[in-house]
């Protein structure tokens, strides 16, 4: 068959080659009739809802193993629904007094609660309207017979190609899976965050060409370029082996180094740190040589719940992390909610434009019983470890002035109550709008730390939104505007005596590392998978030559040229 | 044997998901038929669903009515457990 080759958008970076295996959300066929013997389709029935709930139970149990019991718990959700006279009690009595199909009624019933669960003025009950399609159609499926597409039986390098996928399908991916390809999605969607974090390559946004791929068929996947080449050449497949198996064989020396420092050849120390999401990435922070936590976003706290999570539920997740990283540094960055994240809870209002909105630290300060809780949280956690607080999308001198005095009266409240908490904790700041790298001078006397949230700061630099594919290559936070701001950044920050880190995504790109290190910074967090072979690139630079290309870099016309001058074949 | 009483909700969140199957859970636990009732929509208590299109919010009132051997001790039980606020 003659080679195709078809250009999505890069999600997560890495080669592979592998066969294709379609996950399909089949929707399955459901006829409509009348039964005379209603007996036996109640028993259809109860046999489908029986194993409905033995396949959820199974879900549940390896998603707790693998990923923590609160990422389970949609599962719990599931299985309630299962048990619901509303819902499968008026299915039986639809079949008994209508005498239709136990398909059909199940279809029927599923709908109405689907409908019903929408039209609730509440946007969390809204999305449990998913969760009952999910189950109503789990059940049609056992009905007719099919079994739900199980990703535990995906093979060890599998390419998994789906319309989309969602956080909680990615999550059951096995080890072992090569890449995934999808037509729907972007690099900013939860399943390419996923990815990134699983350390496989994936396109997604592929579109309708996705179709072409048909089950076996073998692809290489460019998680890089964001292509998907389909039946290639054997040529092609020696190269791309050949190439994987440099790669694997860089990235092992890599991982065998990972516990030790990073240090330029001249003997610059420069620190490299995790971006973890949720307690549970703590562990393989560690493993792949973390000396720090960079960045932990704590917004799995809130938009994983139903309600405003509690100082002991918070405690919980940030003393876990602490108490892993022994005396590392950690640091947690108080709720960047707002922008593209809602939670249905909060009732946020609507906003025309959000990203410029009431977002992070503006909504935090305007609702003090929300941060009061969050900060006390992280008072009470401060005595398992060494607890650093960031503040998300600072801009103004007042809002660090004003979240120390909630910290002043949250330690005056905790003191009060004999429950203890370090003596000195650090507060720093995200430098991710433009306003406050350019005035980074003035922040950073007030402040113990700045830390460069590059993905914000580019798209507010370069007024371009990455999830737009019209504008998506105007995004680059290599564009020598957004390298002056971190320069500029890096002198403050230098100048006050304190460190300047950087927990962006142009923080794990190993291609710019020289240049960061140039431009001043002394700590770089990235997500885990990425820890060792940035250290390993860390070793082979020079600061002198760095500093150098450093300058060059501020000079250049475009974020391409930048790329270029340290990448030949870009 | 019938019983009921109008309780006012304080939960911050309302009747959402965890809290709605806290109350189908302690509804469950007893034999009474259970029904919740708020201004004209009526739920079974022991419903998921049901309970959670009743969509009750902070400040609205509440019937819960029991019907069955144990029908006051479950009405009772659930007024404590939306009026104390123990769901979170």
């Amino acid at each position: 068959m003659p080679s195709e080759r078809y250009q999505g958008i890069s999600a997560a970076p890495g080669l592979a080659i592998g066969r294709v295996v379609w996950w399909r959300k089949e929707q399955p066929k459901v006829e409509h009739y009348n039964v005379s013997d209603p007996t036996s389709e109640l028993k259809k029935l109860e046999d489908a809802v029986q194993q409905a709930k033995e396949q959820i139970q199974y879900l549940r149990n390896t998603t707790a193993e693998r990923m923590g019991d609160d990422a389970a718990a949609i599962f719990d959700a599931h299985l309630a629904f299962l048990e619901d006279p509303a819902y499968i009690g008026e299915m039986k009595q639809h079949i008994q007094e209508h005498h239709k199909n136990a398909s059909a009624v199940c279809q029927e019933i599923t709908t109405q609660m689907v409908e019903m669960l929408a039209s609730l003025p509440d946007e969390y009950m809204q999305a449990r309207a998913d969760d009952i399609k999910d189950v109503g159609n789990r059940i049609l499926l056992l009905l007719a017979g099919i079994t739900p597409f199980d990703p535990l039986t995906l093979e060890s390098g599998s390419v998994v190609v789906a319309n989309e996928l969602t956080p909680s399908d990615t999550a059951q991916f096995p080890p072992g899976v090569a890449a995934m390809v999808t037509a729907r999605g972007s690099k900013t969607a939860h399943a390419a965050i996923m990815a990134r974090t699983l350390g496989i390559p994936a396109v997604l946004g592929l579109g309708d060409q996705l179709q072409e791929l048909s089950e076996g068929d073998l692809l290489i996947i460019d998680g890089d370029g964001g292509t998907v080449e389909q039946h290639p050449s054997t040529q092609r497949q020696t190269e791309a082996r050949s190439t994987i198996k440099h790669h694997q064989q860089l990235r092992d020396q890599a991982l065998e180094k990972a516990s030790l420092d990073a240090t330029t050849s001249d003997g610059k120390r420069i620190q490299v740190f995790a971006n973890i999401g949720s307690p549970g990435d703590a562990d393989q922070a560690l493993a792949n040589g973390a000396e720090g936590i960079g960045l932990f976003r704590t917004e799995f706290l809130y938009l994983e719940n139903d309600h405003w999570p509690t100082e002991e539920e918070q405690i919980k997740a940030y003393s876990h992390v602490l108490k892993a990283f022994q005396n590392k540094p950690v640091i947690i960055r108080t709720l960047d909610i707002g922008g593209d994240k809602d939670l249905p809870y909060a009732n946020l209002p609507k906003e025309d434009n959000p990203f410029l909105g009431h977002r992070a630290i503006r909504y935090c300060l305007a609702n003090p019983a929300v941060f009061k809780t969050q900060l006390k949280a992280l008072l009470r956690s401060s005595i398992h470890g060494d607890l650093w607080i960031m503040l998300p999308m600072v801009e103004n001198l007042s809002e660090i002035q004003e979240t120390k005095s909630l910290l002043d009266e949250c330690r005056r409240e905790l003191t009060q109550k004999n429950i203890p908490f370090a003596e000195t904790i650090k507060v720093g700041i995200m430098i991710e709008v433009p306003a406050a790298a350019i005035y980074a001078d003035v922040l950073a006397k007030e402040v113990d730390f700045m830390s460069i949230g590059t993905n914000d700061l580019t798209q507010y630099t370069l007024a371009a939104d990455r999830g737009n594919e019209q504008v998506a290559h105007l995004y680059d936070a290599a564009h020598p505007a957004v390298l002056r701001l971190v320069k500029k950044t890096c002198e403050a920050a230098n100048q006050a005596g304190i460190i300047a880190g950087m927990c962006g995504e142009l923080a794990g790109d190993t291609m710019m590392a020289e240049i960061l290190i140039g431009l001043g910074l002394h700590e770089l967090s990235m997500s885990a998978g990425a820890i060792p072979e940035m250290k390993e690139q860390v070793r082979q630079i020079h600061s002198t030559s760095a500093q150098k290309r450093a300058d060059e870099a501020l000079l250049q016309g475009s974020a391409d040229a930048v790329r270029q001058s340290v990448n030949p074949s870009f | 044997m019938n019983y009921e009483e109008t309780v006012t909700i304080p939960n911050e969140t309302g009747l959402h998901a965890r809290p709605a199957s806290q109350v189908v859970k302690t509804a469950g636990a007893y034999q009474s038929k259970i029904r919740l009732i708020k201004g004209s929509q009526e739920a079974d208590a022991k419903s998921l669903l049901g309970v959670m299109s009743l969509s009750a919010g902070r400040g609205d009132e509440l019937i819960i009515r029991a019907e069955g051997d144990d029908a006051t001790e479950a009405v009772k039980a659930l007024c404590q457990l939306i009026e104390t606020q123990e769901m979170k």
